[in-house]
């Protein structure tokens, strides 16, 4: 026990151990229960417990382990109670038995295994992805299902209800809780991967204060990325994934302005990056790429280290940024993806060549709908000093933007361009 | 758990190949006769209860320990029908 006894200290103890423990202790009892809502029932019944108990009692040394055991117990309980199964109780009281490594060191790595078996699970294919994402954030991190809801700007009983059939496909379906047979284990990883880059652009997308729910999405990814780097340290793209969100949650307050209008990086105030975020990534980034088995998650993160790193904009190696987009599409071709590295090639060898690189790409008609294609030969156009043609090219964007950020945005680069 | 499968083919293509092990393969959809009742009336039509693109060419009911195994089997299915889907259903057990 240590000396922490005071109510508030008490009080501390337990937020801390949720925010720490939570995803571990849920993921254990899914496993020894198989069932998810009893599973999440007995974790929360332990952490109530634990706050009488810890202020009569004192903190225990190991409060994770003091809170398996409280929740195994209890699961065994209600078990009892409802008189399930003979065999599934068995199976609980066995597993108890078996793993005495909870009450003498904590974190083993028969333990450590459970959360990662409990993100492949929320992470399968089979299960739609808002559902992944969902349950992601409502069983490793913790939050609650209004929380939730919320972050994703919709109803709350439509987020119950996608969560309760998630767990029922779960369990009806066979989807097994397990990490992750090695011939799977790559486009599997790519799952989770995906799932928690998509939670953080839906933090990142998040602009205004009254999003703060929706910005917190971003420690969320940030948090479970780190988690998942702990438990593959040997996959560098889990590695170049924490290393991106690193580098790009380092830009994330100067990304727009007061209005909550878009700032381009150019004009982002640079003194205002996260410097500890973006040395972080960029330190983790460079480790992993020197195993020399590249994937476009580091390849990406080389890209955002590209713009972090550099002391001013103009400073901007952009044609280490062009080539990087050269790399990334080998991996993922995409007709976007050689839009920003026309847009490169434009940096770093003149606006002319870039736009050669764009005409290519209107020729091809992938992108006919897509706003930043013509915004992007119009911001070319007026680097290269062609105001009018670079005007009518905002015009055309303005007439494909969607969102009313970007359209301000694009309005004020055609008013500049109307006026000079 | 029990799993069935149903191996999907786009309307033009016929299913040639032979049913084996499980696989119950199916006589084209113009074979098929549609049963639905009403009151005290049995309704038939001719052809699947499905229109549309592609019909149910072959079933397969296999055990298999979880999902990842049934969809392993399902894959298996699909690449012998050129990439048709297949649709992997739990069965109530």
């Amino acid at each position: 026990m240590n000396g922490i006894s005071g109510a508030g200290g008490v009080e501390a103890a337990v937020a801390a151990a949720f925010r720490e423990e939570w995803g571990q202790i849920l993921a254990t009892l899914i496993r020894v229960t198989g069932d998810w809502d009893l599973a999440q029932e007995c974790a929360q019944d332990a952490f109530a417990q634990a706050l009488d108990r810890w202020r009569r009692d004192g903190v225990p040394r190991r409060p994770g382990a003091w809170l398996t055991t409280t929740a195994r117990n209890r699961a065994l309980d209600l078990l009892r109670r409802e008189a399930v199964g003979a065999e599934k109780l068995r199976e609980v009281a066995v597993s108890a038995r078996n793993e005495p490594s909870y009450d003498v060191e904590g974190h083993d790595s028969g333990v450590e295994d459970d959360r990662l078996r409990l993100i492949f699970t929320c992470c399968h294919p089979a299960l739609p992805i808002e559902a992944r994402v969902a349950l992601t954030l409502r069983t490793l991190a913790g939050l609650t299902t209004p929380e939730i809801a919320h972050a994703f700007l919709v109803p709350e009983a439509t987020m119950a209800q996608r969560l309760v059939r998630a767990k029922r496909k779960i369990r009806n379906a066979g989807i097994p809780y397990r990490v992750p047979p090695a011939h799977l284990l790559p486009e599997r990883t790519t799952c989770v991967l995906g799932v928690l880059y998509l939670l953080f652009n839906e933090g990142y997308a998040a602009t205004s204060g009254a999003d703060r729910v929706r910005a917190d999405l971003c420690a969320e990814a940030i948090r479970l990325a780190r988690v998942l780097a702990r438990l593959m340290p040997d996959e560098p793209e889990v590695l170049g994934l924490l290393a991106l969100l690193l580098l790009h949650d380092a830009r994330r307050a100067t990304r727009v302005d007061a209005a909550g209008d878009p700032v381009s990086l150019e004009d982002q105030d640079r003194t205002a990056w996260n410097r500890a975020e973006a040395e972080e990534g960029a330190a983790l980034l460079e480790t992993t790429l020197r195993r020399g088995r590249p994937g476009p998650y580091q390849i990406q993160a080389a890209i955002a280290a590209c713009h972090t790193t550099a002391p001013t904009a103009a400073d901007t190696d952009w044609a280490d940024i062009a080539g990087l987009y050269g790399e990334l599409e080998r991996f993922v071709p995409s007709a976007v993806i050689r839009l920003n590295r026309a847009f490169a090639v434009g940096m770093a060898e003149g606006p002319e060549a870039g736009l050669a690189l764009v005409a290519g790409l209107e020729r091809e008609g992938e992108l006919a709908d897509y706003h930043l294609l013509p915004a992007t030969r119009a911001d070319l156009l007026r680097r290269a000093g062609r105001q009018g043609e670079a005007a009518e090219a905002y015009e055309r964007a303005l007439e494909l933007v969607e969102n009313d950020a970007e359209r301000r945005f694009l309005e004020r680069r055609l008013a500049e361009c109307r006026s000079a | 758990m029990k799993y069935l499968l149903f191996v999907c083919l786009p309307a033009s293509d016929e299913d040639t190949r032979p049913g084996k092990g499980t696989t119950v393969r199916l006589r084209p959809p113009d074979d098929a006769t549609t049963v639905r009742v009403r009151g005290d009336e049995v309704l038939l039509s001719d052809g699947p209860f499905t229109g549309g693109e592609e019909y149910v060419a072959a079933v397969d009911l296999v055990e298999a320990g979880d999902l990842d195994e049934a969809i392993a089997l399902a894959a298996q299915h699909s690449a012998l029908v050129g990439g048709g889907p297949v649709e992997v259903r739990p069965v109530w057990e």
